[in-house]
């Protein structure tokens, strides 16, 4: 019987054996950028469509625009791309783009004004959920023809009534003002879907990089365009791998096997600064963490009792224990870096005060719902509140989804509160002010869904019009001042109490030169980056 | 033997017994001899009754409330003074919030165990008795819910029924209750065509009664067995689907919410999520050491020691 | 031992060879149940308070938007419409589109099974090598050290939550140990160097020649593999070891070993060789559980199979894909079931 133990001692001696001879990789390749991120939320590639974090990192090294920012630097604001130079009529209503001469889309042809016009019709004819962003402008599926024209070598867009020219050429620097090669496009359109079906996992940019590959859930490489404008990539090659957890794409970070780690928890930040050969680079973006209180309660919209949970919630201690380098305290709807952003943070916890605000509001023993999404720093801010709102004789109770299912009922205008992200759409001011502090219709028959004000059920108490006035305002310096203004009253009044703004923690190789995530305005771009 | 000195253990141990529940002790007694004898089952029950001891003191044994938050004070390691297994991410003390935690996995084991063996049994015996037509349909559903991945069922209905521990209960329960009509159905078919049930039915008893008192007392055994070895698995289940955060909610310490919430640090503080991984293993390998030491006991015929 | 196939008491009398009639009821069983499951996972994707027409449009979409992709996806239809439709498509090889991933489930399904098909074959495989020894030895020395010992190691299988040891291993053996790769399949250096002929990437990779890329991926498959094994090791050990009880207590065995048969040869030769029927069917128990998508384990290790995928869908309402993962999934564990039926009724005299 000896035999068996034998055997059995051989077999795991040897399964030791094989796994201790394994190759360990130490490096990825120099002309490589590999890239660890959460990317399982992109449903789509098409430009006209896609509208999630990791879709718009894609889409953004793929596909050119008209005016775009520059990674190396992004203060300076949009500037030409596609277009060399614009021209806008004396009514402030055209806008007339000069096409760049000379560049290739990724099939060879070349980029042509009617290629823009093509994308944009396309985007408005699609009516996909970020449609809006150029639809605002007022072009309709009836009078594109006439609004968007192309004459030669140039294309004007003519909105419907005069806004800032900043405002507009903001939003064209949006992914959804991506431009596609028309003619490859509509060599694959299906049942005249504009080639939707086909751009969901295709490319046809003129961008630094082509689609190789799409796995949904898995990864996405892309390929240098050696025609690139602006000269080839250094990076011939980039991937970027799904990688859900933190610590794991810390240890593959540490081990060699990424370049660069998209999602790190605040744990793993600060342990990356203490290891050798990564660092960790930290850029603002322009998300924000806030909560907010449905005015349909009869509780909530008192406005003393909207004051008092802003008193409520601990953000210093949130900002230095389980958030620390990842978020830090903001409380204004306007992320900063952007126009009319103000750093005015005056909400800290205390629970005297509220307390005083509550019994002048003769509330007592108040039972709350917040819903929550089933990520974790999320679960602890739900959780934190829970603690600093028990203080003031306030119990709330924690309805934790998933992301759709919370959603749902947010937009169903069900939640007590809500406790949510919101992400700039395009680097106006516009973007945070038309959701945050606009609601024209307050109705329940409006169905504005997509308003945050109207979720909440929210009348904005006349900064729906001040928003408006501000959006078309053409002086910087004013456009400006309204925004501050706006914010002052919203920080008081508004049921938001805005807390947070996302800082982004990478951890890099210490090789790897030239990475810029986006900042607050735009997302990561990969053509500036050396090894 | 003289009844004038005869030991409580003599009076279990006698081959003759004087009433019925004589006998029913002196087999139970003589159980519990075997089941005594076999010291990795004791050391299972052991840390059972550990374990009851615990969420029945947790108030006592506790050093501190479980969900009082000290920002200040988080992510203390093992052996910091005051809170020996250390603090978590909002610097709570989890030794506390293992200890309250026990009351839990405790009430979704009772939950579950009342719920899903009693409907594998119900289903199994009357599919088993009725036959026909009832058997082919109560068996092809049993058969369905078979062919589901377990957890993946559980899931779903976690996640149709929203997240919260009833609901997981529920949804565990429902994966769980198929092997119990399957073995129900075996023995009641057995017991069914047995001389005895025959007897029975000939004195004049409905099926209700002979389903209640006769076929359900002969089941129990082999019910008991195979429910203690389910326990650990019930308990993992469990321990899934709150570390896929759609078992117990925020704040509640269930330990497979500890090790989904203390995951993120587990290279820097691994000890977050290993005390409540500790913890769970431990319990499952009690129920799984008693539940093997019962096999013997009350089913020697599957009997695998 | 469990089976899912059932054949009902009173069979109606058909003029068909006996043969045939066992197909056909068989076949009608499996129809009957794959129905059920469609059924069932069907109604809970209908009532879960998940909205599909979310998780196509996203956050910002307004109600137009909205409304329109709620027609699209059929959803204004009564459910009984909905349900014969898909239906209708599935009897035709269509399981419709995924909405996460854009494209057919089919396609999607097709890409990640082999993974967990890999996965599964060599946990079983390990499981198999290790259980069954362990199971003979402890039959064999019965009441010994070594057969606590593998009772040990049995139970501590049973009792581990494995999401916690498979983070466990990947933080000692990928993070401080670096004995093998880490989560995921393969080393980005090999992604697509070798043609996708089955999808498994050591089989593809061996085809291929490209011994580098088998090692790679072999690294990166051992730990979770062996994670799985270990689970249906503790299950094949503690069967084998009752199964050659049974045989060594049986009275040709005495016979056997009066007329001085070598021990090796009673064992192997007599006792074993009466088990292996049963053993099989213990084994593709064991390999259907690890098929259903070992969700918990692909979930730790990045690992992009069926599990995997299904559980991602059914967070995000993606029905389709949910639907036909489940189908799948149940159709290889009712399979398997009846393969295994099937062994009993050749092989095993009893069961005539």
């Amino acid at each position: 019987m000896n035999a068996f133990t034998k055997l059995m001692g051989t077999a795991a001696l040897g399964f030791a054996m094989g796994a201790v001879a394994l190759p360990v990789m130490a490096e990825t390749p120099a002309n490589m950028l590999v890239i660890a991120n959460r990317i399982d939320d992109i449903t789509t590639l098409d430009p006209a469509q896609s509208f999630e974090f990791a879709g718009s990192d894609v889409l953004r090294n793929i596909y050119g625009r008209l005016v775009n920012f520059d990674p190396l630097d992004l203060d300076a604001g949009y500037q030409a791309d596609l277009a060399t130079s614009w021209t806008v009529s004396e009514d402030g209503r055209t806008i007339t783009f000069t096409m760049r001469e000379g560049v290739k889309f990724h099939s060879g042809n070349p980029v042509r004004a009617e290629d823009v016009a093509f994308s944009f019709k396309r985007v408005v004819a699609l009516n996909k959920t970020p449609s809006f962003i150029l639809t605002q402008f007022g072009f309709t599926p009836e009078n594109m023809d006439e609004t968007i024209t192309v004459d030669g070598n140039t294309v004007s867009i003519t909105t419907d009534k005069r806004y800032a020219t900043s405002f507009v050429l903001n939003c064209l620097t949006a992914t959804i003002a991506g431009i596609v090669d028309e003619v490859t496009v509509m060599a694959n359109e299906v049942d005249g879907d504009f080639g939707n079906e086909w751009l969901k996992t295709h490319s046809a940019g003129s961008g630094a990089y082509s689609l190789a590959s799409w796995k949904p859930k898995e990864s996405v490489t892309l390929n240098a365009n050696p025609d690139f404008y602006l000269g080839e990539p250094a990076m011939k090659r980039v991937k970027v791998t799904h990688v859900q957890e933190s610590a794991t794409q810390r240890l593959m970070l540490e081990r060699g096997d990424i370049d660069v780690a998209r999602n790190l928890n605040p744990a793993d930040v600060e342990g990356i600064r203490k290891a050798e050969g990564v660092e960790v680079m930290e850029e603002m973006r322009g998300r924000l963490m806030y909560i907010s209180m449905n005015q349909k309660h009869p509780e909530l919209s008192k406005p003393e009792v909207r004051q008092a949970l802003k008193y409520l919630i601990d953000y210093e201690g949130m900002q230095n224990s389980f958030l620390k380098g990842a978020y830090v305290t903001h409380q204004n709807f306007l992320p900063r870096t952007y126009l009319g952003a103000v750093d005015e943070n005056p909400f800290s916890l205390n629970v005297e005060k509220a307390k005083a605000l509550l019994a002048e509001a003769g509330v007592d023993g108040l039972e709350l719902t917040v819903g929550v999404r089933d990520a974790q720093e999320r679960l602890e801010i739900g959780q934190s509140l829970q603690n600093t709102f028990a203080m003031a004789g306030i119990k709330l109770t924690l309805e934790v989804g998933t992301g759709k299912q919370v959603l749902s009922k947010y937009r169903a205008r069900e939640l007590d509160i809500y406790l949510g992200a919101w992400g700039p759409d395009y680097p106006d001011p516009h973007t945070n002010a038309g959701t945050f502090a606009y609601n024209p219709d307050n109705s329940d028959a409006a169905q504005a869904t997509g308003l945050l004000a109207w979720r909440n059920a929210w009348d904005t108490g006349g900064l729906t019009e001040k928003s408006a006035a501000a959006v078309v305002e053409g002086d910087r310096s004013k456009r400006e001042a309204m925004y501050h203004e706006i914010q002052a009253t919203f920080r008081d009044t508004s049921p938001f109490a805005v807390m947070f703004q996302k800082i982004e923690p990478a951890g890099i190789a210490e090789n790897v030169e030239g990475l810029n995530l986006g900042g607050a305005i735009t997302a990561v771009s990969y053509w500036a980056v050396t090894k | 033997m003289t009844t004038e000195t005869q030991t409580l253990r003599d009076w279990l141990l006698s081959e003759t017994p004087t009433s019925r529940r004589h006998a029913r002790l002196a087999a139970f007694y003589k159980g519990w001899l075997t089941l005594r004898a076999n010291h990795m089952a004791m050391i299972g029950l052991a840390i059972i009754a550990l374990l009851l001891g615990t969420a029945l003191f947790a108030p006592w044994l506790a050093p501190h409330d479980p969900f009082v938050q000290d920002l200040a004070f988080r992510l203390q390691p093992l052996g910091t003074e005051g809170h020996v297994l250390g603090t978590d991410s909002l610097g709570r003390d989890i030794l506390s919030r293992m200890i309250y935690g026990s009351r839990i996995t405790l009430y979704i084991v009772a939950l579950v165990v009342m719920i899903a063996p009693i409907a594998g049994l119900l289903v199994g015996t009357i599919a088993g008795y009725a036959g026909g037509w009832t058997d082919i349909v109560l068996m092809r559903i049993t058969d369905i819910f078979l062919a589901f991945p377990r957890l993946i069922l559980a899931l779903a209905f976690v996640a149709a029924l929203g997240a919260g521990i009833e609901n997981a209960v529920l949804a565990i329960a429902l994966t769980a209750w198929p092997p119990y009509a399957r073995m129900a159905r075996a023995e009641t078919l057995t017991i069914r065509s047995s001389d005895y049930i025959s007897a029975i039915r000939l004195q004049g008893a409905g099926p209700m009664r002979i389903i209640t008192k006769h076929i359900w007392p002969l089941c129990i055994s082999s019910l008991i067995v195979r429910v203690t070895l389910d326990m650990a698995g019930i308990i993992l289940a469990a321990a899934g689907l709150g570390f896929l955060g759609l078992g117990a909610q925020p704040p509640s310490p269930e330990w497979g919410a500890m090790i989904s919430e203390g995951r993120r640090f587990i290279l820097d503080y691994w000890w977050i999520a290993t005390m409540p991984g500790l913890a769970i293993f431990t319990v499952s390998l009690a129920f799984n050491l008693l539940g093997d030491g019962l096999r013997d006991v009350l089913d020697p015929k599957d009997s695998s020691s | 031992m469990a089976s899912t196939h059932y054949t009902p008491k009173r069979q109606p009398r058909l003029p068909l060879p006996s043969w045939l009639k066992g197909t056909l009821v068989t076949l009608a069983s499996i129809s009957v149940t794959m129905l059920g499951l469609l059924f069932v996972t069907f109604f809970i994707g209908r009532v879960m308070p998940i909205d599909p027409v979310l998780a196509v449009i996203g956050e910002r979409a307004t109600q137009d938007q909205y409304h329109a992709a709620y027609l699209e996806l059929g959803l204004d239809r009564s459910l009984a419409v909905q349900f014969a439709y898909y239906v209708w498509d599935v009897l035709h090889g269509d399981f419709g589109m995924s909405l996460l991933t854009a494209r057919p489930v089919s396609q999607d399904i097709a890409r990640v099974f082999p993974a967990t098909m890999e996965l599964a074959t060599i946990g079983i495989i390990f499981g198999i090598v290790l259980g069954v020894p362990l199971g003979v030895i402890a039959a064999v020395r019965r009441g010994s050290w070594i057969d606590q010992i593998a009772r040990v190691v049995a139970l501590v299988g049973y009792s581990m939550p494995i999401f916690w040891l498979g983070l466990m291993g990947l933080l000692l053996f990928y993070g401080i140990l670096g004995w093998v790769g880490g989560p995921g399949r393969q080393g980005i250096f090999f992604e697509d160097t070798f043609p996708s002929i089955t999808g498994m990437i050591l089989v593809d990779a061996a085809l291929a020649r490209d011994w580098p890329a088998f090692k790679d991926a072999f690294s990166h498959i051992v730990l979770p593999a062996s994670l799985l094994g270990y689970y249906s090791l503790a299950y094949i050990s503690r069967m084998t070891r009752s199964f050659m009880l049974e045989q060594l207590s049986a009275e040709y065995v005495t016979t056997a070993r009066v007329k001085g048969m070598s021990e090796w040869a009673v064992v192997w030769n007599h006792a074993f060789r009466n088990i292996r029927v049963q053993l099989i069917t213990v084994i593709a128990l064991s390999y259907a559980g690890l098929l259903e998508g070992s969700v918990l384990t692909e979930i730790i290790f990045s690992w992009p199979g069926i599990g995997n995928y299904i559980t991602t869908a059914l967070l995000s309402a993606d029905m389709n894909a949910v639907l036909g993962g489940t189908v799948v999934v149940g159709l290889i564990f009712v399979c398997l079931n009846i393969f295994s039926d099937l062994l009993y009724k050749i092989f095993d005299p009893r069961s005539k």
